[in-house]
């Protein structure tokens, strides 16, 4: 399963960079999504995948009687799924706030905005 | 000794402070600082003399081998008795050049910088240090050079200095470290004694390569002499100081000081012989070819240099002996001579040998100076330049088969130099007075305080050659020749070398009368030879240069955020695929049971992925993006991790609800690239995506090393009280993590609120061009 996966996560960053290396700002933000889920699925499949033993310590025992999925790729992943759920509200915003002031959504026609 | 020594660097910091105290005056004050290292030097001179060299160890980086020890032998006194004698002298002269200069005290800085860096350079020991103090002086003279900063001349001179010596810094560095592997230390008292072994090293020629570009580029010997006059726009007290008397010497000292452990090999003397050779035959011709004063006397000083090399190329006992008196000598008359331009410069405000005139009424003291040190330029008795020229003639007849080939550039180039001398001394102070640009008139004191002492040295050390003795016989020891102390005389004798003298003598003298006329046959025809010069070459490099960083800009830094990603990703794929390959290899499959239920969910991120990017609609793409959101989360709910799949549900239909408010106030999707781009563009997902795959596959393949999280696992209960140990590990084990995150989120929401509320700005936005 984990081989699977892999090529699963590759697909998913090959979407990503397509995406990413797109004109269209939208298209970026969509890229950029991509990306933040396939991150943190290459995380969480390359620590090892285990069925059936979520890191939960029964009642009344001071460890988990039998071994467990491992907790820590586990608790970075969740650090990195909210992290970027706020990266991509920010960018989400700011490529509207863009649009409203700028009228385009196409990054070549971005450059010539500053001057 | 090292706070004797970099003790300069505090005084160089106090000097912008005193002068502020006590104006130009605090030159005087500063000088004392040198003049306080000269007596504890001459304190020295008996035990170095005796044979002791002094040695004052302090371990700067010992890990790396580095030291800054400082070692006081022969050479390094000689060296150090010139720098710290000629600065104090100098220094008190630039503070009457450059009275009510306004920046005379970073003047002052700069100068008490690179004194003390030239000092560190011939005391170091370690070749690290070595090479700092290298290129700190390389770096002080590019300022000094750059002083009037106004004028672009100064400015390009300055640059072209800095290039070329620390370019050959740089070649420099590398022969150094060459040279400590090869003789396997750092040290150069221990480097000096393994001469057989390096010399017989492989990396040989490669050592001894970089190191000459080094003191060749430092030491102005063709080709890259160009540098040299160049740098007289600097003030002249810096002409002087650092361009005659000392930071040119700088290669010769290196030279000198390897002499034992590289010389003595054909490439060694052959390349020092040629280069020397070539360097002072042009010395000689192009200083007859100026009519500024200051450009004589550089184009003089690089013949000197070249006499030096060719002397360090030859090798023989007799000819380091008379390395090192020429050396002293030229020290002595050619600080002398600048300083004296330097007076007539301000007194007359030209340099202009032609406008010159009859000076010798309005200048008597300069007059006396100049001709007592000119005396010593053209190697005439009782001067130190007679003794040094009468040594080189000695040497050169007496070794074979270089000396024959030396004394046929040598002695047309000693002529030369005695026309130019007789120039310097005649032309300005004698003759019909010539009406220069302001009436000349008596300038401060100080300035012919610093200069008069330097030409009676001349005199008196050629009257008294013997003093050096003691000194040359331990500076020779050091450098591998030791043995019985030169006697130097100022009388050798009818013979052989005083015979070149007067052939010599001959020649000058006819230089000099038929000047006029010489300069413009020269002018005419070296014209075409200095426009295919080495000069033009580095300007011609330093254009290509520029034009290539221009192209390399525009190529690289387009604008285009795509194509820094291009760029980015592309190297990635390149260098960390290499790295795969070549340290991995390609990385095997894994077998393992797959479920059908499992390999659905699998399949449903793929196509979901493949199909947001595929789709023309807005909304299709949300939906697809959503699908595959809770695709990850029915993947993390399989593969137990219960919180990660809730966390993933929350934030995804948090996700979907954010797109679909705000991307329908966007555009639709427009197809803005070409058909190729998006192939190209395709074909580096693909690669990019691939390699992913690979690493991913190579690091599930390979061994897997203890963990951390095994503790968490086991200590989780115990020590944080909570059963689910995920939980423990983000509010426990990486609290303040965690307290990062709630920062980020409620920034990232302040700048969310921001842009969706505050508008006051978008008033004063400007439409967008169309």
């Amino acid at each position: 399963m984990e081989a699977l996966l892999a090529v699963i996560v590759g697909i998913l960053f090959a979407a990503a960079v397509y995406m990413l290396l797109r004109r269209s700002i939208v298209k970026l933000v969509i890229g950029l999504m991509l990306l933040s889920n396939a991150a943190n699925l290459l995380v969480f499949v390359t620590a090892g995948l285990r069925r059936g033993a979520p890191p939960l310590v029964p009642e009344g025992l001071a460890a988990p009687p039998s071994a467990v999925a491992d907790p820590l790729p586990q608790a970075l992943v969740l650090t990195a799924i909210v992290i970027s759920f706020g990266v991509l509200s920010f960018a989400v915003v700011l490529v509207r706030r863009a649009w409203e002031l700028v009228r385009t959504d196409d990054l070549d026609r971005l450059q010539d905005t500053d001057r | 000794m090292q706070a004797l020594v970099l003790g300069g660097f505090v005084v160089s910091g106090v000097a912008p402070w005193l002068h502020r105290l006590m104006g130009g005056r605090a030159a005087l004050l500063l000088a004392l600082w040198p003049a306080a290292i000269l007596a504890w030097l001459l304190g020295q001179w008996s035990g170095v003399v005796a044979g002791e060299a002094l040695v004052s160890e302090w371990a700067w980086m010992p890990a790396l081998d580095v030291s800054l020890t400082f070692r006081l032998d022969g050479l390094a006194l000689l060296f150090a008795l010139l720098i710290v004698g000629i600065g104090g002298l100098v220094l008190v002269y630039a503070g009457g050049y450059l009275r009510g200069h306004s920046q005379l005290p970073r003047f002052l800085v700069l100068f008490l910088v690179f004194m003390t860096a030239m000092l560190g350079l011939v005391l170091a020991d370690n070749l690290v240090a070595l090479f700092v103090f290298w290129e700190l002086t390389g770096l002080s003279s590019y300022l000094l050079i750059g002083f009037r900063h106004t004028d672009p001349l100064a400015r390009q001179a300055a640059r072209q200095a800095l290039l070329i010596t620390t370019g050959g810094g740089l070649a420099l560095l590398v022969g150094l470290i060459l040279l400590a592997q090869a003789g396997d230390s750092w040290s150069l008292a221990t480097l000096v004694t393994r001469g057989d072994t390096l010399r017989a090293h492989p990396l040989y020629p490669c050592l001894l390569a970089g190191i000459l570009l080094g003191a060749f580029t430092k030491s102005a010997q063709f080709p890259f002499q160009f540098w040299l006059p160049n740098a007289m726009v600097a003030p002249t007290p810096v002409s002087a100081y650092l361009h005659s008397a000392t930071l040119v010497k700088a290669g010769i000292y290196l030279m000198a000081r390897l002499h034992p452990a590289l010389g003595g090999s054909v490439a060694w003397t052959l390349t020092l012989v040629l280069v020397g050779g070539v360097t002072l035959v042009l010395g000689a011709v192009m200083a007859l070819r100026q009519t500024n004063l200051k450009l004589m006397l550089a184009h003089s000083t690089v013949m000197a240099l070249g006499v030096m090399t060719l002397l360090l190329g030859v090798g023989t006992r007799t000819a380091l002996t008379a390395c090192l008196v020429f050396l002293v000598a030229h020290a002595f008359y050619k600080g002398a001579l600048f300083l004296v331009a330097g007076i007539l410069d301000v007194s007359t405000g030209t340099l202009d040998i032609t406008a010159m005139g009859g000076l010798r009424h309005a200048l008597p003291g300069t007059a006396l100076v100049a001709a007592l040190a000119a005396l010593s330029l053209a190697g005439l008795p009782p001067t130190l330049g007679f003794v040094a020229k009468e040594q080189v003639w000695a040497t050169l007849l007496t070794s074979d088969p270089w000396g024959g080939v030396a004394l046929a550039a040598l002695v047309p180039a000693a002529g030369l130099m005695v026309a130019v001398a007789a120039i310097v001394a005649v032309r300005p102070f004698f003759g019909p007075p010539v009406a220069t640009p302001r009436a000349p008139r008596s300038r401060p004191s100080s300035l012919l305080l610093g200069a008069a002492p330097l030409a009676t040295l001349s005199l008196l050390a050629g009257l008294g050659p013997g003093v050096l003795d003691g000194l040359l016989s331990a500076a020779l020891s050091a450098i591998g020749a030791p043995g019985e102390a030169p006697h130097l005389a100022l009388w050798h004798g009818f013979g052989w070398p005083l015979a070149l003298s007067l052939g010599g003598l001959l020649l000058g003298w006819l230089a000099f009368r038929h000047w006029d006329r010489l300069r413009g046959w020269l002018e005419v025809g070296l014209a075409p030879w200095v426009a295919r010069g080495p000069e033009v070459w580095h300007a011609a490099l330093g254009w290509r240069t520029l034009q290539l960083a221009e192209w390399q800009t525009r190529w690289l830094q387009n604008g285009h955020l795509r194509s820094y990603l291009a760029i980015i990703l592309m190297s990635w794929i390149g260098l960390v695929g290499q790295a795969l390959v070549v340290h991995h290899g390609l990385p095997g499959w894994p077998s393992s049971g797959i479920q059908a239920f499992e390999g659905m969910v699998a399949g449903l991120m793929a196509v979901a992925a493949v199909t947001a990017c595929l789709v023309r609609s807005r909304l299709a793409a949300v939906a697809a993006l959503g699908s595959m959101g809770f695709a990850i989360a029915l993947t993390f709910v399989l593969f137990s991790a219960p919180d990660l799949a809730i966390t993933q549900l929350l934030v995804e239909t948090l996700t979907v609800v954010l797109l679909a408010l705000v991307l329908f106030r966007l555009p639709h999707f427009t197809r803005l690239s070409s058909f190729r781009q998006r192939w190209r563009d395709l074909g580096i997902a693909g690669l990019a995506g691939g390699l992913v795959t690979a690493l991913m596959l190579a690091v599930l393949d390979g061994e897997r090393l203890p963990r951390i999280s095994d503790w968490m696992v086991s200590q989780g209960q115990p020590l944080g009280h909570g059963r689910n140990l995920v939980n423990v590990i983000l509010v426990d084990i990486r609290a303040l993590d965690t307290l990062g995150e709630v920062f980020v989120l409620a920034l990232a929401a302040t700048g969310v609120y921001a842009m969706l509320c505050l508008r006051a700005e978008e008033s004063s936005w400007s439409s967008p061009a169309p």
